[in-house]
């Protein structure tokens, strides 16, 4: 299965942008998100970016105010996955130029076109920028 | 259309940002949700564009965590809107709030085939990731051609082609029958050699998943997924757009070499040469960089590569490369390369002759254990634990309990239970064994199961060596102020056993030990009292020549208790009072304990089960149990060092685990009342403290029968899953050892005189039903209830109902989520009246486990009843009529279970068919009445008269009449079943299900599986 959800929180803790490629509850999500926002936004810049949760493992990245994380199988590769939360953000970065919390809030359906275009059933389906962008280039074009 | 373009969702997306707290947003978003209900009530004035802003907010508020049950149907409807940005949106929102189990997703399933097949290629991207993402079982029949069609089209751009492939990946899981693996290998084949990267990327997800699946089947793919290999690693055609920080797409080699992973072997030498450049390469390759981005991904693809390394048991030259390299890594300062270092150096363990190379580096292991990062000292707890062996237990045992003492709570429990496997497995010697566990009691008591202290008496028990020790360290906790409950009970056990071999030592006179447990007494709870009692008992048959002082404070203990309010505790002192009256029969009763029968230790199959919890169909628990890796991590208890050749990584179960389990004590219980004895959430913990003390508290020892366990045939078809997984798949399968909790039968027939309870239960798994009847309608839900913290896997639920039952069922989801219930609606029709019973087939995998069961429906005949009480004037002309078989029929029953008339009353209410008293002028009879209802007879009265003799109570003469002699005959035989049989477990004595000669096989084909089933059970 590999990629298990996808989370964008603030340091705040408020969610910003929740991709769950497994169904979960809305309690459970709520407890889950709960649990691993505490248990990560807790750490510091010494300790490593995974944290082991329930039969999950979490990779996560701070970036200014926002943390990404992103939930997988335990025998996923932790590093691969480090660097896919970059890809995005760089991917985020080419199309809103210089990317913040806020363009991630205010244009919810755009960062869920990308991840849409990146993701599916939990494996990655491309890693082209450019790929990636496309669909919503064109639709920008079309309005 | 972009968001700023609707300013509604903006607005309302700063107001809650706004809020000052929870409540305030709480409000904000009720009054949005309010909003929202009210315009999609008067759905005619909405524009497409505020359709999709109000879908949009929905989601939105869904994402904060709040309960969005409505509008559901216009997030779907959006999908057949004829433009692209409400399409768009229509797919998205829908897939992020619904599930595949949603009604509402039926709907689409057309629209959604349409844009699939359709020529617009924006569409069929929606389209196929909406079912890549939510698409169940019913998406997979009916769209899995479609896709596989677009996956190989050559008439497709890659865009459409790469979410095929995922698309595809989902069908494959939610039902692998769709795919034709013959014409498929040679397929999956040719779509490695794509140019483009994202349908190669997709494509080896794709791959990925068929060859965990089966690898036999994809041995051509080997070869080329080497060639991606070598052309990623060498740069060949790799677009610009492709390359992260300079690496060709690193989770293309990642996922590449993962799919290699499920490959038992390479034979093809040019092939294998061709990969072990490549890996070469890549292991010597990667230097330490300064930019983060480009590190990470290089060393991505490094650990991916030792990984496969260690799975292809390369040559010893490149597997001490390896170890050197992860011995770097654990010493860095980069904590994720340190982290990483230690993961894969556990994984390397399952490795041949690596073990001493390993070993050198226990020092820096050690170090990691004081991390600041509990990541990473879980990692080297792990690998701690995987590296023990008797020639470093010591060190390493040592450490551990070191760390407990600092250890944060949540690792203490798991801590616990590593040290005790450790020192069980590995103790030198077994003075040592108990001087680990009593400190363990000592410094972290509140997470020392059970399991680990009955481990230490039976060790004790079983080795009289270690008997005068084990009793002089437990008198010497005894002497600390304050001692965990658990200590109080290993040392008052022990000590009540074996403290007369330290008679002569200062203070452990039988009055001194008696008094010092004595005054732990106070401070326990209930469940530490009975283990008291016995020691005081033992106390007093040791001390000889007796002490009357000693007698007279025990035996006034015992009487104190004779009234008290537990009842084990009560039975004890009222027990051991008589039982020392007995004088000189005493010393027999109360001698010292057998020697408990050789078994697995409880606590290594709980370390097991902790990792089958985990346990995916990962391929490096593949590999090892492919490979028969000597692991230090394997579940056999010998010592690592005699290399057992039969050691598995993976847990292995004893497939009798329950008989051996079960003393003869359990087993009358079992009888006795009918129930199976698991109700531990923890089937493989066995009841020690039962072992311990039956044969103390009711007789000598047992003689070791290990007789099958009867029970079991109700549910459980061991033998045959067993078969059938194993043909499935070979590795990861094991026998159905799961037991079911509490009677299936019992379960089943409380259900069929009320409508909602629990229909199975065993420690995976709750299914409770709750059922509404109408007339001849319907709806039973099933609730499935994952009782887990992880979750259920490859759930299928399939109802054979016999021909007179129509039945149409939701789908049910493939996983049920940790401590999740999935609730699986029914609907039934009753065509017409029939006794036969429809059968629920429900499997599920948990970990190793494949549980199968067949379950019958409380969708019985007195469902469709309804009570209708007639009167004497509606009665007798409608009896009259119905004059003779077929409409009537009589029959003198005998063998009834004798029972008062009125209890029979009871009996008959209880099943809608209702007693009209006083009708009959002969008190000795019953007239009773009731509604049938099904499709075919519609509502029919139905009559019933019973004659009994008071003389005899075991027979009586019935007579049934209705207007349909089809329900005449069933409803004679129904109720008849009811007064013959105990009505608790009628089929009690029906065998245990016979396996079927081959489980493999369908079952012979028949118009009405259900009856033949329920035939069986």
């Amino acid at each position: 299965m590999g990629i298990r959800f996808i989370l964008m929180v603030n340091k705040q803790g408020q969610t910003r942008l929740a991709q769950y490629y497994e169904y979960l509850t809305l309690e459970e999500r709520r407890a889950l998100e709960g649990e691993i926002v505490r248990k990560c936004l807790a750490r510091n810049e010494q300790q490593c970016s995974f944290v082991e949760h329930r039969n999950y493992k979490i990779v996560y990245r701070r970036y200014a105010s926002l943390f990404f994380l992103v939930g997988v199988d335990n025998d996923e590769n932790e590093l691969a996955i480090l660097e896919f939360i970059h890809l995005l953000v760089e991917t985020m970065d080419r199309h809103f130029g210089n990317v913040c919390e806020l363009d991630i809030m205010f244009h919810l359906e755009k960062a869920h076109f990308m991840l849409e275009e990146m993701v599916m059933n939990g494996c990655i389906v491309e890693t082209s920028k450019a790929n990636i962008l496309t669909p919503i280039q064109l639709m920008d074009k079309a309005s | 259309m972009a968001l700023s373009g609707m300013r509604g969702l903006s607005v309302f997306i700063s107001d809650v940002r706004n809020c000052q707290n929870k409540e305030q947003e709480h409000l904000r978003v009720d009054k949005e949700l309010g909003n929202i209900r009210t315009r999609f009530k008067n759905e005619k004035g909405l524009t497409p564009y505020e359709k999709k802003k109000y879908v949009w907010k929905m989601l939105y508020i869904h994402m904060l965590g709040y309960d969005v049950d409505f509008g559901h149907m216009e997030a779907v409807s959006l999908i057949s809107a004829p433009k692209y940005p409400e399409k768009q949106v229509g797919y998205i929102v829908t897939s992020c709030l619904l599930n595949e189990n949603h009604d509402f997703l039926r709907l689409a399933i057309n629209t959604v085939r349409n844009d699939i097949v359709g020529r617009n290629e924006t569409f069929q991207c929606l389209a196929l990731t909406l079912v890549g993402n939510i698409g169940g079982r019913e998406f997979a029949e009916s769209l899995a051609p479609d896709v596989q069609k677009l996956l190989i089209s050559s008439s497709c751009r890659p865009l459409v082609r790469k979410k095929a492939a995922l698309c595809l990946l989902r069908l494959f899981r939610k039902n692998p029958d769709v795919m034709n693996v013959d014409s498929w290998s040679d397929r999956m084949a040719q779509l490695l050699d794509e140019r483009d990267l994202g349908v190669v990327t997709s494509s080896m997800s794709l791959l990925v998943a068929l060859v965990s699946n089966n690898h036999e089947e994809y041995w051509s793919c080997l070869p080329k997924c080497v060639r991606v290999l070598e052309r990623l690693s060498r740069n060949q055609d790799i677009p610009q757009e492709y390359t992260y920080y300079g690496i060709p797409s690193p989770w293309l080699q990642v996922k590449t070499m993962r799919a290699l992973q499920y490959f038992p072997t390479i034979e093809d030498p040019d092939t294998r040469r061709s990969l072990f450049e490549v890996l070469q390469r890549i292991l010597m390759g990667t230097d330490v960089v300064k930019n983060v981005n480009k590190n990470n991904a290089s060393h991505a693809v490094l650990f991916e590569a030792l990984a496969l390394v260690m799975h292809l048991d390369a040559e010893k030259e490149m597997m001490s490369q390896c170890v050197a390299l992860l011995g770097k890594f654990i010493a860095v300062r980069e904590p994720n390369i340190r982290y990483l270092g230690l993961e894969n150096m556990t994984r390397m363990l399952m490795v041949t002759d690596v073990q001493d190379i390993i070993k050198r580096h226990q020092a820096q292991i050690i170090t990691s254990l004081k991390d600041p990062d509990i990541s990473i000292r879980r990692r080297a707890l792990d690998l701690l634990y995987g590296m023990c062996d008797v020639s470093n237990a010591k060190d390493i045992v040592e450490e551990l309990l070191q760390y407990l003492s600092t250890a944060e709570f949540a690792m203490r429990e798991e801590l616990s239970l590593k040290i005790a496997i450790l020192a069980e497995k590995f103790s030198p010697d077994l003075s040592w064994y108990v001087d680990v566990v009593l400190q363990l009691i000592d410094k972290a008591g509140d997470f020392v199961s059970d399991d680990i202290w009955f481990r230490v008496v039976q060790f004790v028990t079983n080795n009289e060596d270690l008997q005068p020790y084990a009793a002089l360290k437990a008198r010497e906790y005894l002497d600390k102020l304050a001692i965990h409950e658990t200590m109080v009970k290993v040392s008052a056990y022990i000590l009540g056993e074996y403290s007369h071999l330290l008679a002569r030592r200062p203070g452990c006179s039988p009055k001194e030990i008696f008094s010092i447990i004595h005054e732990k007494l106070p401070t326990v709870t209930t469940s530490t009292i009975p283990i008291l009692l016995s020691t005081y008992a033992k106390i007093l048959m040791h001390t000889q020549p007796p002490d009357p002082e000693l007698q007279n404070q025990i035996w006034a203990i015992f009487r104190k208790y004779e009234g008290c309010i537990d009842v084990e505790i009560q039975q004890r002192a009222v027990e051991y009072i008589e039982l020392s009256k007995k004088g000189a029969a005493l010393m027999d009763i109360l001698a010292e304990m057998p020697k408990f029968p050789e078994r697995q230790s409880s606590l290594i199959k709980k370390a097991e089960d902790t990792e089958a919890d985990t346990a995916d169909q990962s391929a490096i628990k593949l590999r090892a149990q492919q490979q028969n890796s000597n692991a230090l991590v394997v579940t056999d208890q010998h010592p690592a060092n005699g290399t057992p050749p039969v050691s598995h990584l993976g847990p292995v179960k004893v497939p009798t685990m329950s008989n051996v389990d079960c003393d003869s004590v359990d087993q009358r219980e079992t009888q006795s009342n009918g129930s199976l004895t698991v109700v531990d959430p923890q089937p493989p913990s066995p009841d020690v403290l039962g072992d311990l003390l039956s044969p103390l508290a009711i007789e000598g020892p047992q003689p070791a029968d290990y007789q099958s366990d009867h029970n079991l045939g109700a549910g459980v078809k061991g033998a045959a899953i067993a078969e059938e997984a194993l043909a499935l798949a070979p590795i990861e399968e094991q026998m159905n050892t799961v037991q079911p909790i509490g009677s299936i039968a019992e379960r089943f027939h409380a259900l069929c005189f009320k409508d909602s309870g629990v229909l199975y239960e065993d420690p995976y798994i709750q299914i409770g039903t709750k059922a509404e009847w109408r007339a001849h309608h319907g709806r039973l839900v099933l609730f499935l209830g994952n009782k887990n913290t992880s979750p259920l896997a490859s759930v299928q639920a399939i109802i054979l109902s016999p021909s007179h039952l129509r039945t149409e069922r939701s789908l049910v989801p493939e996983t049920i989520p940790p401590r999740a219930q999935v609730q699986c609606p029914l609907e039934v029709v009753n065509l017409r009246p029939s006794r036969d019973v429809a059968v629920l087939d429900f499997s599920y995998k948990f970990g190793t486990h494949l549980v199968d069961v067949k379950l019958r429906l409380p969708a019985v005949l007195n469902k469709f009843f309804q009570p209708i009480s007639v009167s004497a004037e509606e009665f007798f002309p409608q009896w009259r009529s119905l004059s003779g078989p077929p409409l009537k029929l009589q029959e003198v029953v005998r063998g009834v279970r004798p029972m008062p008339l009125l209890e029979m009353a009871n009996l008959f209410n209880s099943f809608q068919l209702v007693v009209s008293p006083g009708l009959d002028p002969n008190p000795n009879n019953l007239v009773a009445s009731t509604t049938f209802y099904s499709e075919s007879t519609r509502a029919m009265l139905c009559l019933v008269r019973i004659e009994t003799d008071p003389a005899d109570r075991t027979q009586l003469r019935m007579t049934v009449a209705s207007g349909d002699p089809t329900l005449t005959f069933e409803l004679k035989e129904f109720i008849k079943e009811q007064l013959v049989s105990i009505p608790i477990a009628p089929h009690a004595a029906a065998p245990p299900v016979p396996p079927q000669p081959q489980p493999t096989s369908p079952p012979p084909p028949s118009s009405d599986p259900g009856a033949l089933l329920a035939g069986l059970l």
